[in-house]
């Protein structure tokens, strides 16, 4: 799965939890879950068991403590992905 | 009462007046089910509503949620040693009330987990009535700070 393509994936996941929708609108590999898609830091565990499920993979304690913007997440899933 | 229902309430982080469990009947690690008496002199009931007493959707969540929530977590984390240290944060609550508890009713609260990761614990809820008519369903979720 090419970059581009987990980046597309990944952004229909975090939609539905996305609350600053123009920032959402510009996402980007820079873009924060928290302080630019102003996403409820509890509802990161949604978006980390909708990309367990959309991936087929499993995300651990210490991943998932990365996954905190669009760039370390996509990281994340490729290196997951590539243990396949 | 059971000591794993003594157990569990005692390490609740809540005490009167907020504290909306009376004892927990049955759980394991999927399902939780608990109870609570809405007794009259309940502190609320002389300000909802004026001269017409019914339990307010809130307390209802609140009862739904130290049942399915607090304790089932409680219940779940049983292994951890700093429990009297834990504190929790309500996240999420999608609830719908299909019928009114008036003063006296006794509840009971059924939780089924969805997931708990990451000391995030989602379920779905159920408060029935004494007679057996569902009162509230819906999911609600809460994590752990840390």
């Amino acid at each position: 799965m090419t970059h581009n393509e987990i980046i597309q994936k990944l952004k229909s996941i975090v939609e539905p939890y996305v609350n600053n929708q123009p920032n959402f609108e510009q996402l980007n590999e820079n873009s924060d879950f928290i302080k630019d898609l102003e996403i409820n830091s509890a509802n990161l565990v949604d978006v980390v068991l909708d990309v367990e499920d959309e991936f087929d993979i499993r995300i651990e304690n210490d991943d998932m403590e990365k996954m905190l913007n669009v760039e370390a997440t996509v990281d994340v899933i490729q290196k997951k992905l590539n243990q396949k | 009462m059971t000591d794993i229902s003594k157990e569990i309430i005692q390490n609740l982080p809540y005490q009167k007046p907020f504290l909306f469990v009376d004892e927990i009947l049955e759980v394991d690690e999927n399902n939780i089910k608990g109870q609570f008496e809405f007794k009259e002199d309940l502190w609320f009931y002389a300000g909802h509503f004026k001269n017409n007493p019914v339990t307010p959707g809130v307390i209802l969540t609140e009862c739904a949620a130290q049942i399915g929530l607090a304790a089932f977590g409680i219940f779940l984390l049983k292994n951890e040693s700093d429990l009297d240290q834990m504190k929790l944060a309500m996240t999420s609550t999608n609830v719908e009330f299909l019928k009114p508890v008036l003063p006296g009713e006794q509840v009971v609260v059924k939780a089924e987990k969805i997931y708990f990761r990451f000391n995030k614990l989602k379920v779905s809820v159920e408060i029935s009535d004494q007679s057996d008519q569902m009162v509230l369903k819906g999911e609600i979720a809460g994590v752990i700070l840390t």
